[in-house]
């Protein structure tokens, strides 16, 4: 509220952005409000209520295919965490390399190269690598899925880093370099933490990269392992049940929960 | 970043061991998600001390695609729809069943015994059975439904309110019981005359959705559409007013079948599977959980009592023939693919 | 110019030079093998003779580059005239994705830079909100998205009831529901690179030129603007190119009536057609005009550091 007060001469506010982003929000959250309460549904309908109930969240602990959607859904999230962080570190290592390291002729061609992942439809992905892995005698299993995620993560990674660093002068590496600090030390003392919004941006854009992949998932992932999205799209033989909407709910849950933790942890470090 | 990293690898390094806990027989099966009740593959585990791997697919598209890029060789058996059979078997990706091998196959019932798609039984063995027809919601039209023309020259009340399926082969299928003429016909005059309706019947519908056929109708999205039976009946259960057609002109039927695949890493304990699943308590089960038909004799006092008096699965005395789509030869499959284009540039 | 360089528009530098190759060889490796080398092969594949059902026959032939160019009749014995059946799809996808683009910039910049401008400790979690709805299934939340703009779903009766509108409005399956469905599927990849840019500038620039340009809109235009290209870019890259080669969200929201590239190309190894030098081909096509769209840009970004050093 105190940012209110002071608008009219805060150069830093405009008129209008505010309603934009609630709006963007409203946008990103009401379909998501739709899942929560159908996920009540006393129906096994995704559209028509017909009261509340628990039932599909017992279905997800206690029904008959509880066991896979539990191995499902800690496949995906262990993979999206790997996938997301090895990625992120390699574009961060890349930015470097790219906004840092001068002038050098294969700089376009690595930009392309980056940025294949994204120009590649990925139904053609799927399909070449899935070759590709036959053809050198790679098992597909819960490893395939992985480098997969890593390789299309990386430009989701890269962007915004790169995007970060092209943002910051390199007179703070300078002074501490000039201060005697070694170059590594000026790139983990100095850059890093300067990049920090970036890297979380890309993490958490190759995290639900990953998480929500379904099309090259479901040709190199091996038998028996399964992640959510080749699960939900895989039941097309018996329609989509609300338990999906249950696991979806608790997930944003979960998620929820995480974000007011932090909230209050960061409210606490302003006081200080 | 350490630590989230050290956690990842100790989950990762779990879900990868909990993969690798293989015991001596194994059985790899390549199926639909959600297509067959967990108990019964813990059931047959136990019976024959076998560890079952399950891998899903999500169309058999998908499954011959990933078949074709390397696949064939790492599983023991899949369950693919009528068509894909005989392309399977054409593409010799199927393995022979000696006779003698399988001491069920007498269970077969006679009329599943040698269907065009296989003919002898030779690599497969049935799994389930039904239709894909269309549905019509009876609040909006009330006049008779059990015509193709729902579709193709839909009355005022649902034109423009049609979903059909996305895939070419149920809408091609269905325009040529339409029009009367065979399937695969190479007759030029035919396929000039199956291009023209479509892409005139286009502008009647709204949409093109598989993955959300069922939920389409009952939301009221579509007053009419292009479903498998058992959708359908799911349909009708969470409340829409839908009745389902069997139109005089004929209708698509379709197979499920488990089929022995080529260099099956567990032949016998793939043989052991069909066998198993021929037994009518089995697969029964099966049908239970998934509402649609078996092919197996003696199945029917094992049956929930409500299936037998599902309006999906008894066709009125007029319908016309159940049909399965046919696979075409090259040349026809070409003109198809260009129709199917034409129809959604 | 200089305001642009001082304020970071692209700070391109050479402290880490000497590294260069080791910090870029990672991203080199990972990529050459598991990106660039199957591109290699579908690039081959482009050029070979088609197997009947899927898989190619190792033959040349330039039949899937013909099918695309060339018009040859439903038989395809025709005399061959120009077909525009796929460039029109694809001229159709490359609108739609522009358009859901600058339907994201609209939306997605003032986010950003809401974001970016609250106080620092409160800022990760807004970054947060805007990826949390990206957890829950892209099938479930498009179905969602879908009954909620349906004729007689929630959002109509809203507006019928606080009487802005006399009839429903019909959104789904229409072109805008195509473009809703990719604004949606791409949203935050369009905000976090704007945030993580905006975050980064120096305000007491804007504040020196409002002074002397008096308005605010000015400012943000003229200076803060350049100084956040980059971001701008890269947002506008990671909806825009994955968008044209996206169909699942628009399909379901669209109707599926028409093909978008992605779904011409996925029709190929996964449907009926089984056609895969044509997918490859089509596939090659969609890349060599996007690379040469983002190589030209980096060009070009390259040429403007020339200028400037």
């Amino acid at each position: 509220m105190a940012t209110a007060k002071s608008a009219k001469f805060d150069i830093k506010s405009y008129k209008g952005f505010k309603a934009i982003t609630l709006l963007c929000l409203f946008v990103l959250y009401a379909p998501l409000l739709v899942v929560t309460i159908y996920s009540f549904n006393a129906s096994a309908s995704l559209t028509v209520w017909e009261g509340v109930s628990l039932r599909w969240y017992a279905d997800v602990f206690t029904g008959p295919e509880s066991e896979k959607f539990k191995l499902a859904a800690r496949n995906s999230f262990v993979i999206a965490i790997v996938a997301a962080t090895v990625s992120t570190t390699i574009a961060t290592l890349a930015a470097t390399g790219m906004v840092r390291g001068g002038k050098f002729k294969l700089r376009t061609v690595s930009f392309g190269l980056i940025s294949l992942p994204l120009m590649v439809p990925e139904i053609v992905s799927a399909v070449a690598i899935l070759i590709f892995f036959n053809s050198i005698g790679f098992d597909r299993g819960i490893m395939t899925i992985l480098l997969a995620h890593i390789a299309f993560c990386i430009p989701f990674a890269y962007l915004p880093i790169s995007a970060r660093m092209q943002g910051i002068e390199d007179s703070y590496e300078q002074a501490a370099m000039d201060l005697y600090a070694t170059k590594k030390q000026a790139f983990t003392k100095i850059l890093i933490p300067l990049m920090m919004p970036g890297i979380i941006s890309g993490f958490l854009l190759a995290f639900i990269v990953s998480l929500d992949d379904f099309i090259i998932t479901n040709f190199v992932k091996g038998a028996g392992v399964e992640t959510l999205p080749t699960a939900i799209f895989g039941a097309v033989k018996q329609g989509i049940k609300p338990n999906i909407m249950a696991i979806s709910t608790m997930l944003l849950g979960v998620s929820v929960v995480m974000v007011t933790i932090s909230y209050f942890v960061s409210k606490s470090d302003n006081t200080k | 970043m350490k630590n989230l990293m050290k956690g990842s690898a100790a989950a990762l390094a779990l879900t990868i061991g909990a993969n690798a806990a293989l015991a001596e027989g194994d059985l790899v099966i390549y199926h639909w998600f959600e297509y067959m009740p967990q108990e019964l593959l813990d059931k047959f585990a136990e019976e024959h001390g076998v560890n079952v791997t399950l891998d899903t697919y999500d169309s058999n598209e998908a499954m011959l695609a990933s078949l074709k890029a390397g696949a064939l060789g790492t599983y023991d058996v899949a369950v693919p729809g009528d068509y894909m059979v005989s392309i399977m078997g054409g593409e010799g990706m199927l393995d022979t069943i000696a006779d003698g091998e399988l001491k069920n196959k007498g269970n077969i019932k006679a009329e599943w015994a040698d269907p065009s798609f296989d003919p002898g039984r030779q690599s497969s063995i049935p799994y389930q059975w039904g239709s894909t027809s269309f549905a019509v919601n009876r609040d909006v039209y009330q006049g008779d439904i059990n015509t193709t023309d729902i579709l193709f020259t839909p009355p005022a009340e649902l034109a423009g309110k049609i979903n059909m399926l996305d895939g070419q082969g149920e809408v091609i299928a269905m325009a040529s019981l339409h029009l009367g003429i065979p399937q695969c016909s190479s007759d030029r005059e035919q396929l000039k005359a199956l291009n023209a309706l479509l892409q005139d019947a286009k502008q009647h519908w709204v949409s093109f959705n598989s993955d959300t056929a069922k939920e389409v109708l009952v939301s009221g999205d579509a007053a009419a559409g292009q479903i498998y039976d058992g959708f359908s009946a799911k349909a009708r259960e969470e409340g829409a007013n839908v009745e389902y057609a069997f139109p005089t002109q004929g209708y698509v039927a379709w197979m499920d079948n488990v089929v022995l695949l080529k260099d099956a890493p567990n032949r016998e304990n793939a043989l052991k599977f069909m066998d198993f699943l021929l037994e009518p308590e089995n697969i029964a089960a099966v049908t239970n959980f998934a509402r649609y038909n078996a092919g197996v004799d003696g199945v029917e006092e094992f049956l929930d009592p409500s299936l037998a008096t599902q309006p999906e699965n008894n066709p009125h005395a007029d319908a016309g023939p159940g049909v399965f789509i046919e696979v075409c030869t090259e040349e026809v499959q070409a003109v198809y693919d260009q129709i199917w284009t034409n129809l959604k540039k | 110019m200089a305001a642009g360089a001082a304020s970071g528009g692209s700070a391109t530098t050479d402290t880490y030079k000497e590294a260069r190759t080791w910090l870029l060889l990672p991203a080199w490796v990972t990529l050459t093998i598991l990106t660039l080398a199957p591109v290699g092969m579908m690039l081959i594949y482009s050029f070979l003779t088609k197997e009947f059902r899927g898989g190619v026959i190792w033959e040349f032939s330039l039949a899937a580059y013909d099918q695309f160019f060339f018009d040859r009749g439903l038989f395809g014995d025709d005399p061959a005239k120009i077909e525009w059946t796929y460039i029109l799809i694809f001229w159709r996808s490359i609108w739609q994705a522009g358009a859901a683009t600058i339907l994201s910039l609209v939306i997605g910049f003032p986010t950003a830079y809401f974001i970016a401008t609250r106080p620092e400790s409160q800022r990760p979690i807004w970054v947060f909100l805007i990826t949390i709805p990206y957890w829950v299934n892209l099938l479930i939340r498009t179905v969602s998205m879908k009954f909620l703009l349906r004729d007689n779903g929630p959002f109509n009766d809203f507006l019928l009831s606080i009487g802005l509108i006399d009839s429903p409005i019909t959104i789904v399956n229409t072109n805008f529901a195509v473009q809703l469905g990719l604004f949606y599927s791409y949203l935050p990849f369009m905000v976090l690179p704007i945030y993580a840019a905006v975050e980064r500038y120096n305000f007491s620039l804007s504040e020196a030129a409002a002074d002397l340009y008096a308005t605010k809109w000015v400012a943000l235009r003229r200076i803060l603007l350049p100084a956040v290209k980059p971001g701008v870019i890269a947002g506008c890259i990671l909806v825009f190119v994955p968008s044209m080669g996206s169909f699942l969200a628009p399909d379901l929201l669209g109707g599926a009536k028409n093909f978008m590239i992605g779904s011409l190309i996925e029709e190929q190894f996964k449907g009926n057609a089984g056609n895969w030098p044509f997918g490859a081909a089509a596939s090659m096509i969609l890349l060599t005009m996007v690379l040469i769209l983002l190589m030209a840009y980096a060009r070009q970004q390259a040429k403007a550091e020339n200028a400037e050093g």
